[in-house]
């Protein structure tokens, strides 16, 4: 940032007794204040620009809680955790770095900056894993998801089944879970059942899936069910299988949990919980046809969501790289640290933006 | 470093105790478990709030004293304060107009049949 005046003592006003002094300044405080002021604007229009993002995500969520309830079930709570851990222990070895940059401790500034840089790191191999096992149910952005309709009919109705077995097994198995991973290492739904070519729509084959689909489905819901025993909400409410239009008589898989427990929630007069009132496991035939056509929104905003926040960790993984080369060459004193109080300022912002992502996209209820 | 501004104590930044950045992590560690264990307790409407307030006494930790905001320059922080302020602004305003044209929009599939 002043590099230009690292080592020019001579700034033309006479004052060059403190190297790192710009000659419009008139001390190096004023300057440490100036330039924090100068990052802390930046800030807000970073802020601002997220803003636009958690906007839309507000007004999608207001709009289509059921349909945000079920694109969520994509989602590993226990990575998000993970990952909220990992930033925030990132954060703390950065402003660590600040303070040992302050009182001149070169090594341990080095060793602080290069953990802040490795939270960084696993920041970003956990975010590809979760990348990874969305992609391997073609839970695409944007228009390649497998959720995408397109004058009124799936744009990928070959996907779409699988997409719909992976979402209704995990909301029928409990929570989102621990273990992302290892989702894909499962079923592959294209080679253990023909069934799912059918184009959804076409009842005929619809009406194999009913038939076929239990067996692997079920085993999984089953597995997942017996895994998470001690983590399973109390409360599953299931609501009865509205199916009036012709995309939606995909049947979800019978499981184990849809005999017994579900039937209990039902209440006296009948009448099923309203799904976004509880705590509910929300299946594809739950929604409606028109919700059913908005779930690709849920992806579309969380992949550019945590997509810009994954941006700006690897921008703020460069910044800390700078700071590691900078700091070895022994750049930083007390007189002068400006930078890595700046930089560290900047990767405080991308926690804090995860902060208030972890729980609006992973921790839906 | 005789000059009168540029002494040791020159004012430049607050240096933060270890046993209070190792004290804000573990809040910050103890609000995320929080957070997490929350969701299984329903609250209907209100998780959504709980969440969100356990998230801004976590950012407010993180501004207060890993960003250092508590020992800056108060203009430091009513930026910060503005940005959310706008933002509230910006979202609220965008959230009472959402329902207002629902009635009006046709249902996809009626303005464009067929066209995928």
């Amino acid at each position: 940032m002043t590099s230009e005046n690292e080592h020019t003592g001579d700034t033309g006003h006479g004052d060059n007794h403190h190297p790192h002094l710009a000659h419009h300044f008139e001390t190096p405080a004023q300057q440490f204040e100036s330039g924090k002021l100068g990052m802390w604007v930046f800030l807000a229009t970073e802020i601002l620009m997220f803003g636009g993002l958690f906007c839309a995500y507000a007004i999608y969520r207001g709009n289509h809680q059921d349909v945000f309830l079920y694109g969520y079930g994509a989602l590993d709570k226990m990575w998000g955790a993970t990952n909220t851990v990992v930033l925030l222990a990132s954060s703390l070895t950065m402003a660590w770095a600040v303070r040992a940059a302050q009182k001149g401790q070169q090594k341990l500034l080095i060793g602080m900056l290069i953990a802040t840089f490795m939270g960084g790191v696993g920041f970003m191999v956990i975010k590809g894993v979760e990348y990874k096992a969305k992609w391997d149910h073609h839970l695409f952005p944007g228009t390649m998801n497998a959720f995408y309709y397109e004058g009124g009919q799936p744009k990928h109705p070959e996907a779409l089944p699988h997409a719909i077995e992976y979402i209704d097994g995990r909301n029928l198995g409990g929570e989102a879970h621990g273990g992302g991973g290892h989702a894909p290492a499962g079923h592959e739904p294209a080679e253990d059942s023909p069934q799912h070519e059918a184009v959804p729509g076409d009842d005929a084959h619809a009406a194999e899936h009913t038939s076929a689909e239990p067996a692997s489905a079920g085993v999984r819901a089953e597995q997942n069910a017996t895994a998470h025993l001690a983590s399973a909400s109390p409360v599953i409410v299931q609501a009865v299988y509205g199916a009036p239009a012709d995309v939606s008589t995909i049947k979800p898989p019978a499981s184990p949990a849809d005999m017994g427990v579900n039937d209990a929630v039902i209440d006296q007069a009948g009448e099923v919980s309203m799904p976004s009132a509880a705590h509910t496991q929300i299946l594809w035939n739950d929604l409606s046809s028109d919700q059913q056509k908005k779930v690709h929104l849920f992806f579309g905003i969380y992949f550019l969501m945590t997509g810009l926040h994954g941006l700006h960790v690897l921008i703020g993984m460069v910044l800390i790289a700078w700071l590691i080369l900078k700091a070895k060459k022994g750049t930083f004193g007390k007189d002068y640290f400006a930078p890595v109080d700046i930089g560290g300022l900047y990767w405080h912002l991308v926690d804090l933006i995860w902060i208030f992502l972890f729980p609006l996209l992973y921790l839906i209820h | 470093m005789s000059h009168a501004h540029t002494n040791d104590d020159h004012g430049m930044g607050h240096v933060s105790p270890i046993w209070m950045l190792l004290g804000v992590f573990a809040l910050l560690i103890f609000f995320t478990v929080l957070t997490v264990a929350v969701t299984y307790v329903d609250l209907g409407p209100a998780n959504i709030w709980v969440a969100l307030a356990v998230a801004v006494v976590k950012g407010a930790l993180v501004g207060l004293y890993f960003m250092h905001l508590r020992y800056d320059s108060p203009f430091n922080s009513l930026i910060l304060v503005s940005a959310f302020l706008f933002l509230a602004v910006f979202i609220g305003l965008a959230l009472m107009d959402t329902g207002e044209y629902q009635s009006n929009i046709a249902p996809p599939d009626s303005v464009r049949p067929n066209s995928g």
